[in-house]
């Protein structure tokens, strides 16, 4: 039930290849993250639909092997 | 909307303005991002219903298929889901929340 950072990051660079990631190990247990993504994609898209298409990229992890994970995504200012 | 769960949760979902799907209840919550949920709630000052689904195997399940959402706890307002716990916190604190529901014709509990 753990997932390293660097796998989270690759999923998600993977569907946005624009992202700047930052992944924060909350509790040192590669169980707790917090990450934030910058995507030109999500330009114009609601907070809902961001973080929904931030969860298809992690290919249904998230809520499974992925406990945690607070997440904050915007487009690039 | 084939899933016979998708019906009873819609069900929930119109029977309350301010409906929370969480794990525990308002007074135990069982799960840290379902009692941030609620504390923002309380400070929000409205009405709300909750459900538990931690009493609810299906409705646990179903409720993560009928939102496209993977995670617990989830917020409806008005019958339109609003977001888990990361999104509402942001909105709270920006001020967004409280203008939705304002929008939305939900008034402050006069206690």
């Amino acid at each position: 039930m753990a997932m390293p950072a660097s796998e989270i990051e690759v999923l998600i660079k993977t569907a946005f290849p624009d992202a700047q990631i930052t992944i924060e190990d909350l509790a040192g247990d590669n169980d707790h993250f917090a990450a934030t993504v910058i995507s030109e994609a999500f330009r114009g898209v609601s907070r809902v639909k961001q973080h929904q298409m931030v969860y298809a990229a992690l290919q249904g992890r998230m809520g499974g092997e992925l406990h945690a994970l607070a997440l904050q995504t915007a487009a690039p200012e | 909307m084939n899933n016979p769960v998708f019906a009873e949760i819609q069900a929930q979902i119109d029977a309350s303005p301010v409906l929370l799907f969480m794990k525990g209840t308002p007074l135990f919550p069982q799960c840290g991002f379902s009692a941030r949920v609620i504390q923002i709630l309380k400070h929000a000052g409205v009405p709300f219903q909750t459900v538990n689904v931690l009493e609810d195997p299906e409705i646990r399940e179903g409720i993560k298929q009928f939102s496209n959402w993977p995670t617990i706890p989830q917020l409806y307002v008005k019958g339109e889901f609003v977001g888990g716990c990361d999104i509402i916190t942001e909105m709270y604190q920006s001020g967004e929340l409280q203008t939705l529901l304002a929008d939305k014709g939900i008034t402050q509990d006069a206690a």
